[in-house]
């Protein structure tokens, strides 16, 4: 047998009476799956097909359709296709499988299994649209007491120094994605709708484009193991600096964008030569330790004048409560906690798939935590990774975080279908791509007002929740437990989320 | 006429702003005195000015720096020359680990030994070029994921040839040169060994020229000598280690 010879992944098929042979799926597919044959167009290679789902947005006549898995395996609980297949390809190869998006287990997800609380008769429900809701949001150091004094002419001054704070309109920020990971157009989409709504967007680790400098105020600069386009100017530009330590996707790893997606914008962009692969270590070679950690979050304030909050980030690991109390000791203003679904362009399928904790779990476990030494004052909480809806933030909220990132939801809002072929550079929809056709395929403008649409329609269904729950700012929300009950949870979980039973 | 400011038991951060306050006002010679640990001095700093530091100086010297020369009259801690861009950092003493880390311009020279890690994921672009000059010795890891630039190692008063492990592991740019023999078994993956021709000894003639400049010791000895040039096997070191999904 030729081990290469698996079944098709994707059949696709053209539905002769509606096909009127316009062609447009041919110059849609970057993958090779269709071709002009005669005055017919045909499936060439039903193979190259992603479900990427291009062909059939831009088919004016509804003529194309894809079906996953036309071809079945024996069934078996345990050889899944998915098991045989990666088997198939790693006899052939003798390689590490690279896959790209979050976690494609089918693991359960704990989200689904919180349910939300609402008022009854008693403590009566509020009409978001009569009352003010407040959903401002602070990301930074919390003083643990003010004080006071009296000037000679008897006003009351505040003598406490302040920390320097992110103000968030909305508790939803969009990630941190790179410039080369992504497109300068997804780029510039995610920041017209970050300024539009009031919120922030991280850069990534792959420096600042000069056509982002209009939004710099949005922006929330990242530093990583590999320096990538960190200079001085790029640090004041931010708004915030956050260190990136792990990625909810690939957790303990370093990151490389192979060579091949490093052409001269992003080369200039990320300061290395062209055609170089950008390797990211997976430590931060200064850093070592907590007091390594705390040494360049004072280094980055000290560079920026003491005027810009640092954000670290972390990957949710098993201990990731006991790391982020020493990241509140370290003098970061927020730590930003990935959950083991969280999106990447690439990912080695064993770490994407396997390693890592749920945020649901980290979150709150990092939240008792913090509170339990008496230092949740002295970190935001932030929650990464999965999130997909309005409910998600909403219980991620409940659970302990003051705001949380969202990247693949963003990416989807401006066509994005999952299809986590992100590693191939070939997005049909421009956004995971540097190749130019396919970039000017996404209109910043059209897809930054997508964007923005989602946050805006998210924020109000949290509006509405709160409103629904009894509750009217989103501090009354935040870490507030007692407003979630746990569905088909098990005890051990139920303590760690702090959450009760349904009908408890 | 230098501006000196006494760092005894002055906190870093009032440090850097008298420094800044300086540079602002136009002063291209500041001395500061009695320096004991200070962390970040002229860190993240931009400006053409000379800071002589009396003392020994903090982790994260000249980190992120932009132009200016630092030289240090005693040893450094942790990572001197960290993430720098241009200026140069002459040290007269020793420094610790990670020195010159991710540097991408500039020049760094210590006059003897330096720690782990020394010149790790350096990298250059275009004109920005980084060089470490060390006289002394280095500990294990030297260059690793180097992606640009130039170490040189002198290995001044070493006998017996080169034997840290994890040399240059990872490289996929850039070059060290180590005066002398390195033992085959540290060089690290993606590590290879290169010709020493005559036109790289004329290369790294300015940077010894320069360094007995700053520590007077003498050219046309050093540079006599034998040398090992390690180069990156590719550009591209793990490009054959993934299949698609």
């Amino acid at each position: 047998m030729t081990i290469g010879s698996v079944p098709l992944r994707y059949k696709v098929t053209i539905d002769p009476e509606r096909c009127m042979e316009c062609g447009r799926c041919i110059e849609n597919c970057p993958y090779g799956t269709f071709r002009k044959e005669g005055d017919r167009i045909i499936v060439a290679v039903s193979r190259n097909c992603t479900a990427c789902h291009r062909c059939i947005a831009m088919c004016p006549r509804d003529a194309i359709s894809v079906v996953e898995r036309p071809v079945d395996y024996r069934s078996h609980p345990l050889w899944t296709p998915e098991a045989r297949e990666a088997i198939y390809n790693q006899a052939r190869t003798g390689k590490i499988i690279l896959a790209g998006m979050g976690n494609a287990l089918p693991l359960p997800s704990i989200f689904d299994r919180l349910l939300l609380d609402a008022c009854q008769v008693t403590n009566p429900s509020i009409d978001p649209l009569r009352e003010p809701m407040e959903l401002r949001t602070y990301l930074g150091k919390k003083p643990s007491k003010l004080a006071f004094r009296r000037t000679e002419t008897g006003d009351v001054e505040l003598e406490t120094k302040i920390a320097p704070n992110l103000m968030i309109e909305t508790p939803i920020m969009i990630g941190h994605m790179s410039y080369g990971a992504i497109s300068l157009n997804a780029q510039l989409a995610l920041a017209r709708a970050v300024h539009e709504t009031g919120t922030f967007m991280g850069t990534g680790e792959g420096g600042m484009h000069p056509d982002l400098h209009p939004y710099q105020d949005r922006l929330i600069v990242q530093v990583a193991s590999g320096r990538f386009g960190v200079d001085i100017d790029y640090l004041n530009r931010g708004a915030a600096i956050e260190i990136k330590i792990g990625q909810g996707a690939k957790p303990g790893i370093g990151g490389h964008l192979p060579g091949e997606k490093v052409g001269p914008d992003v080369s200039r962009t990320r300061m290395i030569p062209e055609g170089s692969d950008a390797i990211s270590p997976a430590p931060h070679h200064d850093i070592y330790s907590i007091e390594d950690l705390a040494q360049l979050v004072r280094s980055l304030k000290e560079a920026t004048g003491w005027r810009k909050p640092v954000f670290v980030k972390i990957a949710a690991v098993h201990n990731v409560a006991a790391i982020a109390a020493g990241i509140a000791r370290s003098g970061a203003d927020a730590v930003v906690v990935d959950g083991f679904r969280g999106g990447t362009g690439a990912a080695p399928k064993v770490f994407r798939d396997h390693v890592g904790i749920p945020i649901e779990a980290a979150i709150s476990a990092v939240d008792q935590k913090l509170r339990d030494q008496g230092v949740r004052n002295e970190v935001s909480v932030i929650a990464s990774g999965g999130l997909r809806n309005a409910a998600d933030v909403t219980k991620a909220i409940a659970l302990g975080a003051d705001a949380v990132y969202i990247g693949t939801a963003a990416l989807v809002a401006m066509g994005c279908r999952v299809c986590g072929t992100c590693y191939r550079g070939l997005c049909p929809w421009g956004i995971a791509t540097q190749r130019p056709d396919l970039v000017a395929r996404l209109d910043p403008v059209l897809e930054g007002e997508h964007v923005a649409n989602l946050i805006h329609a998210w924020t109000m269904e949290i509006s509405e929740l709160m409103g629904a729950a009894g509750i009217n700012a989103i501090e009354s929300l935040r870490g507030n437990r007692d407003r979630l009950r746990g569905y088909m949870l098990d005890e051990g979980l139920l303590q760690v989320l702090d959450v009760r039973t349904v009908g408890a | 006429m230098a501006t000196h400011i006494d760092a005894a038991g002055v906190h870093y951060t009032p440090l850097n702003q008298q420094v800044r306050t300086a540079v602002a006002a136009g002063e291209t010679e500041i001395v500061l005195d009695h320096v004991l640990g200070q962390r970040f001095i002229a860190d993240g700093l931009v400006g053409e000015v000379t800071i002589t530091v009396n003392g020994v100086p903090g982790g994260d010297l000249g980190m992120f720096m932009r132009g200016p020369t630092v030289v240090v009259h005693g040893n450094a801690e942790h990572a001197p020359g960290n993430t720098m861009e241009a200026g140069t950092i002459v040290i007269h003493g020793s420094a610790g680990d990670a020195v010159a880390h991710s540097m991408r311009g500039g020049k760094v020279f210590v006059r003897d030994d330096i720690g782990y890690r020394g010149g790790i994921h350096m990298k250059a672009y275009h004109e920005k070029r980084p060089y470490l000059v060390v006289g002394g010795d280095a500990r294990s890891f030297l260059g690793e994921h180097m992606a640009g630039g130039t170490i040189l190692l002198l290995r001044l008063n070493a006998t017996g040839s080169f034997a840290e492990r994890g040399l240059a592991s990872g490289i996929h740019g850039g070059e060290v040169f180590i005066r002398g023999e390195v033992d085959d078994r540290c060089l690290a993956v993606g590590a290879v060994r290169m010709p020493f021709e005559e036109e790289d000894r004329a290369r790294i003639r300015p940077l010894v020229e320069e360094y007995c400049r700053y520590f007077g010791a003498d050219v046309g000895a050093i540079l006599a000598g034998e040398y090992t040039r390690i180069g990156p096997e590719s550009t591209r070191p793990f490009a054959g280690k993934y299949t698609w999904e």
